[in-house]
């Protein structure tokens, strides 16, 4: 059902990253052990990329793909021999001679209780992969009771384009960090208050309209649970006619200025109903501006004036 | 690109995107990325974040320039006495790259002899600039190991646009700023196929793959192709059009998905000559304004989601476009509207798929040659020139320039001794205020696509003004205010801007069927692009009731200097 | 940068309290504003938390007009000013009274009658944070004067701002407090009164760390020199860095601040990097309840940390130094405000530290009540004008510390052991204490001693002895339990205390020195009061970055709520220990680390809510 190509090979993304030169050094190889598998993996990975490049499943919520990993939700973590804590594989380096053990009893007691924690507390419906890993853990997050305390709030709909439902949100900060200084630089929104009562938050709250947001959707991107929503997807939500398996991705170049941002459209019915734009594509790293995100409306109206 | 392509002999900016990250140095020129090109500001902030110095050279405070560690703030119109200015400073510092000026470059003695006027105080008197300010610049564009020029449309909008972007490039070949992974010389398209457009030959005088339509060799490649004759001259470009229509020479035109009734300058005059043709046609996505004056409408799907095909960004890579949803009935693809025009014409067109005629212009375009469907696929677009169909050439251009062997330099860069000349439209005491225009963040040109977004940050179409300017003329914000040319007047409500100096004022042209600011804009255009001055009008604002006249402007005026301009019918 | 900043216009007051801290109004809009892009706004973030404190000091929160205006003239996104302030108890983001009594709830004065005394100013003075009148007062986290609880902090934001303590405080003293401010309040205890030691001769003679607090002036520089004051420096001078870090590497210094990382191993990795700048931070954020040996040391003897501050610099090549102080400690700012302002007159800091020819400098950092600030990496992020969110380890700060320059971070209390180091020598400090516990230790005794106080003595007295020497627990009352370490450490029983206090002697008695609280609980505390106040300041002081520590302490407290007070759920008891396990295995830090530890050690050992 896509059209979308996902072993899309970026080149330029190939040896031109290095500061000194455009021809990158080759990386060495370093040696852990892996669940007693002894792997070689480039200097500079993680131990979620040594466990990607074995194939072994780790669950992650808050990994950033093109953001700084901030391991704030624990999902990811794995027990390293001599580590008196468990650690995030996310954001953790591959070190020699590390042994690395990600399906202890440690390891899933944990991740059973991040998804128990984030579960009784946030409304993760939205979020994919979370109920299978839910099964998976055998996390039960009715178990702390009715009085258990949630982050449970109307949803803040002030724009026509984008919605924000922090019902839904986890505190993983990728959309912060999307704003602000790794990508977008506009610094529209913070987190602000502290502990279970941190949130995501403008200055003083104000809606979005009032704030520094320019709607690029760079946020929305980015989110896991699906508190950011594109307004077309929340209404349709609502209205129960969402239907992810009638949706196809396809791949497309965006009409308006020339600096040719790869824009995927999410088509339902054969209109398009969200709008993103690959990772890994050396133009934009899966970020538009608003004309990318949301400029697609002139197509919309099937008679066109 | 005719800049470009006079000087490196390809209308292409010569560094990748991914470049601009690690550079040192950037300077950021008649553009406001940060609104018109976000995306591309994007590899700009990564390349600040990675400790790159960036310049914003701009009349207005911009978005843009409101991130560069220095700001040049010059009067509009003086872009090449500031680039001379710089280029002085450089050499007077000793500071350009003497083996690359000597064995890269040509034409540096008429050069050092064009800028040899432009000292700093000269160049402070002219552009506005403080002497400090330019060194400033000079010093860090000429010492930086990388450094990146980046233009827009504040550059090429001017009646001598061309002579504004040979002024910038002058500077980089200076420097030996190009060729090189990390410097280049970067204009910034600002329309999505723009460059693609020049790819394919949609200029007067290229055929597709940038061969010239005077080499024989080229011609006859494509007429065996073809199966026809190709003229061998030059045609038009858009301003010498309009100025053959005018003459009652050129009498039917084909317009493909352009505005020319809202987005040409003088657009009361623009208009005019489209109603006196014989015969137009045009073919478009909407009823344009344009569109409702042609004899033939012919409704087109929208290329970038309903239709499939390439576009060409503005770092030269091409990149697939694909259908994503069905077209309205009634409409039908550009390709196809061509082929059964051909047809009806008596030409059978072949073509299977659109990746037949992809295939065709891989044939004919070395440049194009290597970039098979499969490919762009799978590398994600890519950068012209791709003449081989499994190696790709590096992200940059003109590498060439640096050949240990002069023989394998190619034709050396020339580096161009131009000459400036202010804005056509002076200031006077009838019009004490420049004009000049430019993009939101949240609008793209005559608004045919971006009025349907819902942007929460749109407040319509306002003329921008500094709030000193508006106290003098007894203007509150928000107020309605009579706005007037040479050529005309139009209405606009007046907002406050403080990034605005004194005298100058700011208009866009994306709410044309509110405020048609194209009335005001002048027709005076360059001689080698065709590109029309939109960047610098000169203006009177008054209030509505006619209360209060025009007001003489305080430091509003051109600067006095010693060359003479030229003024455009007062 | 091109930010968006509130339309709201400051105050008169604002500007002039901005104008006072950042300099005199910079250009900050329009055409005309100042150059510098993001390179020049990244230089003046650090100024941030220093600007907060500006507008909450003169107009008692902060305003939309004020953070405007400070996002203006430091090129700070205003949202992330808002995020920064919000981050921090001392910072109020809604208009309340400027007079605000800040009266202290935790561990220390829990024991001493802050319940009754919380109770009673509810009941005649309202309810807390009442946003009318010309005061208010709010339940507060440790204030660090845990040896005269129950204490209260009195601040009144005016031009100049005033601040003052009262301990120990009656309800009448809170309800003058809210009437008049803190003038009518009598002055606060002498220093020296936290050092019972130092009233006998006999036992002062003991005293290295805390022999100068009550002897000298701690405002006079002169006095210093003259109690033997910068020999230490000049001695380390004399043997040159490498010699130094040598002396501090043989002594066996371990940190004071809890970790009890060797102090020497930290300075020679610093030393040792290639990359400037190198940062010296002083921790001096103590905020472990039960915790104010800092503080005493800064009021008593502020020249002391600079010249040992100094000695480290000098020794691991840093250049800048910072203090950062907890927030609620005024005396302690004044003291060493004025004590590096001498410093500095004298040049004892500056360009050229006494002709040495090495330059060095302090600077203060006035935290703004966040516990987690004392953790290592999050004293980095608040100092440079960031939320105090711990960063992750590795790398460390030695490599990416403070500006992701090389950093040594050591405690006050570690820091002034390089004193008597230098000038007996690395060595002879070693064979003080124990083989694995080097030096004398400073414990902070509170709850029900007789004679609440610091007490330095050398590694290895018994936990017994130590509380002997605060005087046992008073008459009539029987010993109940011991905390060690203070919230996040843990609970010994009364048959337990035999046990030496050194690090191994804590580590085989399963338990921990910590920051060296010792809190002596006797038979009338309430456990679960008591636990529920554990687990309440874990939860207040989750800094909420990660999920095990942000949902984690919520979890805690409300099973422990439903334990204590009801209803109880069959399997509240697993829960708490299975949340407990997580927070321990997967928070980023050392706060969600332990915030299980106390009261695992409350049920296990104490045998309490079974």
């Amino acid at each position: 059902m896509t059209q979308t190509d996902t072993a899309r090979i970026d080149t330029t993304r190939i040896d031109t990253r290095p500061q000194e030169t455009p021809v990158g050094l080759p990386r060495r190889a370093v040696t852990i052990q892996l669940d007693g598998h002894e792997i070689k993996v480039p200097e500079g990975a993680t131990i979620l990329d040594a466990c990607e490049s074995r194939g072994t499943a780790v669950p992650t919520l808050c990994y950033g793909d093109t953001l700084d990993p901030v391991n704030a939700c624990r999902l990811c973590v794995v027990e390293v021999e001599n580590s008196r804590v468990l650690v995030p594989s996310c954001s953790r380096k591959v070190e020699p001679g590390m042994v690395v053990h990600t399906d202890t009893e440690r390891v899933r007691h944990s991740r059973k209780m991040v998804l128990e924690l984030l579960g009784s507390s946030v409304d993760l419906s939205a979020a994919p992969s979370v109920a299978g890993w839910m099964k998976q853990y055998g996390a039960d997050p009715t178990r702390y009771g009715e009085i258990a305390k949630t982050v449970k709030q109307p949803v803040k709909i002030d724009n026509e384009l984008y919605v924000r439902d922090y019902s839904r949100c986890i505190l993983c900060y990728k959309c912060v960090d999307a704003c602000g200084e790794q990508w977008q630089n506009s610094f529209a929104i913070t987190v602000a208050g502290r502990g279970f009562d941190a949130h995501i938050s403008t200055e003083f709250g104000v809606e979005l309209p009032e704030s520094a947001c320019v709607y690029c959707g760079n946020c929305i991107a980015v989110c896991p649970t699906g508190a950011l929503m594109f307004k077309t997807e929340h209404d349709m939500r609502e209205l129960g006619t969402w239907d992810e398996s009638a949706q196809r991705q396809t791949d497309t170049i965006c009409p308006y200025c020339g600096v040719g941002c790869t824009l995927t459209l999410h088509t339902q019915d054969n209109e398009i109903v969200k709008v993103t734009s690959p990772l890994d594509h050396s133009v934009t790293s899966g970020n538009l501006c608003i004309k990318g995100r949301f400029g697609f409306q002139h197509v919309q109206n099937h008679k066109r004036d | 690109m005719v800049g470009l392509a006079t000087v490196f002999g390809a209308g292409g900016g010569t560094s990748s995107y991914r470049e601009i990250e690690d550079t040192d140095v950037i300077v950021l020129w008649g553009s406001n990325a940060r609104v018109a090109h976000p995306i591309f500001f994007h590899h700009i902030l990564t390349g600040i974040r990675n400790g790159a110095k960036l310049f914003v050279v701009d009349p207005r405070r911009t978005s843009s320039a409101r991130w560069a560690d220095r700001w040049l703030g010059l009067q509009v119109g003086t872009d090449i006495a500031l680039a001379h200015a710089i280029g002085r400073e450089i050499i007077a510092a000793g500071l350009h790259n003497r083996a690359f000026v000597e064995g890269s470059t040509t034409g540096f003695d008429e050069y050092r002899a064009a800028v040899e006027q432009w000292t700093l105080e000269r160049a402070e008197a002219v552009t506005g600039v403080p002497a400090d300010a330019i060194r400033e610049l000079a010093h860090a564009f000429a010492t930086a190991d990388r450094a990146q020029m980046c233009w827009t449309l504040g550059i090429t909008e001017h009646h001598n646009g061309v002579d504004n972007v040979l002024s910038l490039i002058n500077l980089n070949l200076l420097c030996g700023h190009v060729g090189r992974y990390g410097a280049g010389i970067n204009p910034l398209r600002g329309q999505n196929n723009v460059q693609g457009g020049g790819d394919m030959g949609a200029i007067p005088n290229k055929l597709p793959g940038f061969q010239d339509l005077l080499d024989d060799d080229a011609r006859q490649k494509f007429e065996i192709s073809w199966g026809c004759t190709i003229a061998p001259r030059h045609g038009w470009h858009l301003t010498e059009m309009f100025e053959a229509m005018d003459r009652k020479e050129m009498r039917a035109l084909y317009v493909i998905g352009e505005n020319p009734a809202q987005s040409e300058a003088d657009s009361t005059h623009a208009i005019q000559i489209l109603e006196g043709l014989e015969h137009m046609v045009v073919q478009d996505i909407f009823l344009t304004k344009t569109a409702k004056l042609a004899d033939v409408v012919l409704p087109a799907t929208a290329a970038w989601c309903e239709s499939e095909g390439t576009v060409t960004n503005s770092e030269r890579r091409v990149q697939r476009c694909r259908k994503a949803i069905d077209a309205p009935a009634g409409t039908r693809d550009d390709t196809d509207i061509l082929i059964e025009l051909a047809r009806r014409l008596g030409h059978e067109w072949h073509y299977p798929d659109v990746e037949s005629i992809w295939n065709e212009l891989r044939s004919l375009s070395p440049m194009h040659a290597g970039m098979s469907y499969a490919r762009l696929v799978d590398l994600g677009g890519i950068q012209w020139p791709c003449p081989s169909n499994d190696t790709l050439e590096p992200p940059f251009l003109h590498g060439r320039l640096w050949a240990q062997d002069p023989r394998d330099r190619g034709r050396l860069a020339p580096l161009s001794a131009v000459a400036w000349e202010g804005p056509v439209d002076l200031l006077s005491n009838d019009f004490p205020i420049r004009l000049t225009t430019g993009r939101r963040l949240d609008s793209y040109n005559t608004g045919v696509q971006s009025s349907a977004i819902a942007s929460p940050m749109r407040d319509g179409e306002t003329l921008d003004i500094n709030p000193d300017d508006a106290m003098r003329l007894g203007i509150e914000e928000g107020e309605r205010v009579r706005i007037t040319s040479r050529r005309g007047s139009i209405e606009a409500p007046a907002r406050f801007d403080l990034d605005l100096r004194p005298g100058l004022a700011f208009m866009t042209f994306h709410f044309p069927d509110e405020v048609d600011v194209n009335v005001l804009t002048i027709e005076a255009n360059d001689p080698k692009s065709g590109t029309a001055e939109f960047k610098a009008s000169a203006i009177r604002i008054e209030k509505l009731n006619g209360a209060v006249g025009a007001v003489g402007a305080v430091g509003a005026v051109d600067v006095a200097v010693d060359v003479a301009v030229p003024v455009a019918g007062d | 940068m091109d930010l968006r900043f509130p339309e709201a216009e400051p105050t008169v007051a604002e500007v002039q309290a901005l104008d006072a801290v950042l300099g005199v109004s910079v250009v900050a809009q329009g055409w005309e504003r100042e150059h510098g892009g993001a390179h020049r706004a990244s230089a003046l973030r650090p100024r941030l938390l220093g600007a907060l404190h500006a507008l909450q000091d003169r107009v008692g929160w902060i305003s939309p007009g004020g953070l405007g205006e400070l996002s203006r003239r430091l090129d700070v996104p205003p949202a992330d000013a808002y995020g920064v302030a919000s981050f921090y108890a001392m910072f109020a983001l809604e208009q309340r009274p400027t007079t605000v009594v800040h009266v202290c709830a935790d561990l220390a004065c829990q024991t001493l009658g802050a319940g009754a005394l919380l109770d009673s100013v509810e009941a005649t003075c309202g309810i807390p944070n009442e946003s009318g009148g010309t005061a208010s007062w709010h339940p507060s986290p440790c204030l660090g004067l845990c040896e005269r609880g129950p204490a209260v902090l009195v601040t009144v934001a005016g031009d100049p701002p005033r601040e003052a303590v009262i301990a120990p405080a009656t309800p009448d003293d809170v309800a003058v407090a809210l009437r008049t401010g803190p003038n009518a309040l009598a002055e606060q205890a002498a220093v020296v009164a936290a050092v019972p030691q130092a009233a006998s001769a006999d036992s002062a003679a003991n005293l290295v760390l805390l022999k100068r607090v009550g002897v000298v002036d701690p405002l006079s520089v002169d006095d210093y020199r003259a109690h033997g004051g910068y020999q230490a420096l000049r001695a380390a001078v004399a043997m040159g860095p490498a010699n130094v870090i040598r002396e501090v590497t043989e002594s066996n210094l371990v940190g004071r601040g809890g970790a009890a990382f060797p102090a020497g191993r930290k300075w020679a990795a610093v030393a040792g990097q290639p990359v400037r700048t190198h940062y010296l931070v002083c921790n001096a954020d103590e905020s472990e309840p039960g915790t104010f040996k800092d503080r005493v040391i800064i009021e008593g003897d502020p020249f002391s940390v600079i010249e040992a501050m100094t000695i480290c610099a000098y020794a691991t090549g840093c250049e800048i130094g910072y203090v950062y102080l907890r927030g609620e400690y005024p005396r302690a700012r004044e003291h060493l405000q004025h004590a590096i302002q001498a410093a500095r007159e004298r040049g004892l800091l500056g360009p050229d530290v006494m002709g040495f020819g090495f330059a060095f400098d302090i600077e203060i950092v006035r935290g703004a009540g966040a516990y987690i600030c004392g953790e290592e990496t999050a004293i980095f992020n608040s100092i440079e004008g960031y939320r105090g969110e711990p960063r992750s380890k590795p790398p460390f700060p030695v490599e990416v510390g403070l500006f992701g320059k090389p950093t040594v971070v050591n405690n006050v209390e570690t820091l002034v052991n390089v004193l008597p180091i230098m000038l007996i020598g690395g060595p002879a400090f070693a064979s003080i204490g124990t083989t694995g516990s080097t030096g004398t230790k400073v414990f902070c005794v509170s709850g029900s001693v007789e004679r609440a106080g610091v007490y330095e003595v050398p590694f290895g007295v018994t936990l017994r002895e130590l509380i002997d020497l605060a005087g046992g627990v008073p008459k009539g009352r029987s010993l109940k339990a011991v905390l060690m370490g203070g919230a996040a450490g843990s609970f010994v029983r009364a048959d337990e205390i035999d046990f030496p206090l050194t690090l191994e002697g804590a580590r085989a008695a399963n338990t921990t020195l910590g920051s060296g609280v010792v809190m002596v609980l006797d038979d009338s505390v309430d456990m679960a009061v008591f636990l529920r106040r554990i687990a309440a300041f874990f939860r207040d002081e989750s800094c909420g970055q990660c999920v095990p520590c942000r949902v984690g302490t919520v979890r805690q407290e409300e099973a422990l709520v439903r334990l204590t007070i009801g209803p109880r759920q069959e399997h509240d008891m697993v829960l708490l220990r299975e949340v407990g396990q997580v927070m321990r295995d997967a928070s980023i830090c050392g706060l969600g680390q332990t915030a299980w530890s106390a009261i695992e050690s409350a049920i296990d050992r104490l045998g309490v809510l079974t």
